[in-house]
């Protein structure tokens, strides 16, 4: 039988506030346990919760560039559960007003484009950490994380494979990064994501029972984890089997899913209206501040480099992973007037040595006005792209700018087409055989005395123009 | 219209919020919930037709404040009235989900 499959991602994105969601403690990231821990976020009887407006503009933000319908009056709930990482025994969150509902987000998969629909995105508080090593069978609690604003952002079921759920987190991931709301440091756990999946006959309308797994904080483990549990409720049903709801967890170092709880043992959350906290109004003149104020988005960035620099789709979705990697792009492409070339520079030479030295786009010891440079003297025929490439390594040791380079280490292609003659006559006198076998038909032998006349240049010659020449003398 | 709670709504109730209750407690609650869901039958009865569900009992709007920084770390004096810490942990009996 052919299956489908079917996933939806919850993600929770830690916004990029100074202080919390409902109280003035820090979020910084790695305090010692428990001093950013105020009297709201351990509990204390009698405290109250006051809103932080940080936190609601950054979800406007996220609304407006998913060109989502922003609810002007949303209402905090209150998710009750008993444990010790919200000492409140329950969770702020928001149920059935929230501020953020539909909008879509493009995607890219095998150079093809596809919209992925979101349902919503609301706005609701961490819960603190608990620790499981052994404090004489105690569990320790720190509540440093407790009240740190997130944004968890939920979208339709209508991805089909993990490479288009991968696609979707990372431009979601970009996005959030992008328009400043999230500082997206997986590792501290900034973007975390749930994955709902699920498979069903191919044809078949209803979708089939889904397991949810669990807290995924890179994309790799996403990519491992949905692969695994797609295999593994194929193989379930087609040994008779049936999928029964629940929520999985994970396992990095085997690389497997397993249970982490049944529906049986699903919460009953209780949600009601939060009588502390009053509904939330948005009013026209804040989001219009708010949009006049957001950067050029992704997509939109897009569509204008494929429109002004010629660029394919996927070049485009490639240059637009981040903000700072797509304006050294854009710097570049106008300083040379090559988006193209600039484009294959910058994810080819570019990219593979900064890769190799684990640095960022921020980071390149190439400046993006550097490689326009670089590119124009290609352009302007004073460089081939082999020599381009050694002007390149100079540029990365620092050893100054384009044409000084060019000019220090004798770079420059040869522009004399009286000295390229004598090199070509040389090869000619001196390779008798492939000449021979040349005019007895055998092409390979014209690229070998190509080879011959670059290598006597030094690479430094055209190979255009070795070619003309080598071909106009063997005539 | 209205079905009264079974002792074993009570039990579960009482369960959800981690209430211990014994078979006479639970049926003394009963009553007095049933008397409560009374009162909520009465309400209802009032035709609401055409009014929006309110959030809030009165109609005024969350205010907001400004994302800075303005607690100072208290935890010695919150972990004082602790029962149990350690290496700056509050400590509690062993929760594995």
């Amino acid at each position: 039988m052919k299956w489908e499959t079917v996933i939806g991602l919850e993600v929770h994105t830690q916004l990029a506030t100074k202080s919390k969601i409902f109280s003035g403690s820090s979020t910084a990231f790695g305090a010692a346990p428990n001093t950013q821990a105020s009297a709201v976020d351990i509990a204390l009887p009698g405290v109250l919760p006051v809103l932080n407006k940080g936190a609601v503009e950054c979800a406007i933000k996220f609304g407006l560039a998913i060109g989502a319908n922003l609810n002007r009056i949303n209402v905090f709930d209150r998710k009750n559960y008993f444990y010790p990482d919200l000492p409140k025994g329950y969770q702020i969150s928001q149920l059935a007003k929230p501020i953020v509902e539909g909008g879509a987000l493009k995607i890219v998969v095998d150079g093809a484009e596809k919209t992925v629909n979101l349902t919503r995105a609301h706005m609701e508080e961490d819960a603190g950490k608990s620790l499981h090593e052994d404090f004489h069978g105690m569990t320790g609690i720190d509540l440093n994380r407790a009240g740190t604003p997130l944004l968890e952002i939920v979208s339709e079921p209508e991805m089909r494979s993990s490479a288009e759920a991968v696609a979707y987190a990372r431009a979601l991931h970009t996005l959030v990064t992008w328009i400043g709301i999230c500082d997206g440091n997986m590792q501290e756990g900034s973007f975390r994501v749930d994955a709902n999946v699920s498979v069903r006959p191919v044809g078949q309308k209803e979708f089939g029972t889904r397991r949810e797994i669990k807290n995924l904080n890179s994309f790799k483990f996403l990519q491992q984890a949905i692969d695994y549990e797609v295999r593994w409720q194929i193989e379930t049903l087609e040994d008779g089997g049936r999928i029964e709801q629940a929520t999985v967890l994970f396992d990095p170092d085997t690389g497997e899913t397993r249970m982490m709880r049944s529906k049986e043992d699903a919460h009953d959350y209780r949600y009601f209206p939060d009588p502390d906290l009053l509904p939330v109004k948005l009013d026209e003149p804040w989001i219009e501040a708010v949009r006049a104020a957001l950067p050029e988005l992704p997509a939109a960035m897009q569509a204008r480099f494929q429109n002004d620099y010629g660029v394919s789709v996927y070049d485009a979705a490639v240059l637009t992973g981040s903000r700072a990697l797509a304006d050294y792009f854009e710097a570049a492409a106008q300083a040379c007037g090559q988006g193209k070339l600039a484009a294959n520079w910058v994810m080819g030479e570019l990219s593979a040595a900064l890769n190799k030295a684990e640095l960022d786009i921020a980071q390149s010891p190439v400046s993006a006005t550097q490689l326009g440079t670089l590119i124009a003297r290609i352009q302007d025929g004073t460089l081939s792209g082999k020599l381009a490439k050694q002007v390149f390594e100079g540029l990365w040791e620092g050893a100054g700018e384009v044409d000084a380079i060019i000019e220090a280490r004798g770079l420059k292609q040869m522009s004399d087409s009286g000295e390229l003659e004598k090199i070509v006559d040389e090869v000619l006198a001196a390779n008798p055989k492939s000449v021979e076998e040349f005019r007895a038909g055998k092409e390979k032998a014209f690229n070998a005395l190509v080879g011959q006349v670059m290598k006597a240049s030094r690479g430094k010659a055209n190979p255009a123009q070795v070619n003309e020449l080598l071909k106009s003398k063997l005539q | 219209m209205r079905q009264a709670l079974s002792p074993d709504d009570v039990k579960r109730i009482a369960r959800l919020a981690r209430i211990e209750t014994s078979d006479a407690e639970a049926q003394a609650t009963q009553a007095q919930l049933n008397t409560i869901f009374d009162l909520i039958a009465t309400m209802q009865a009032v035709d609401t037709r055409g009014i929006a569900p309110m959030a809030h009992a009165q109609e005024v709007y969350q205010r907001l404040r400004d994302d800075a920084v303005t607690e100072t770390d208290r935890h010695a004096a919150f972990q004082a009235i602790a029962p149990a810490v350690e290496n700056g942990l509050y400590l509690v009996p062993k929760v594995i989900e």
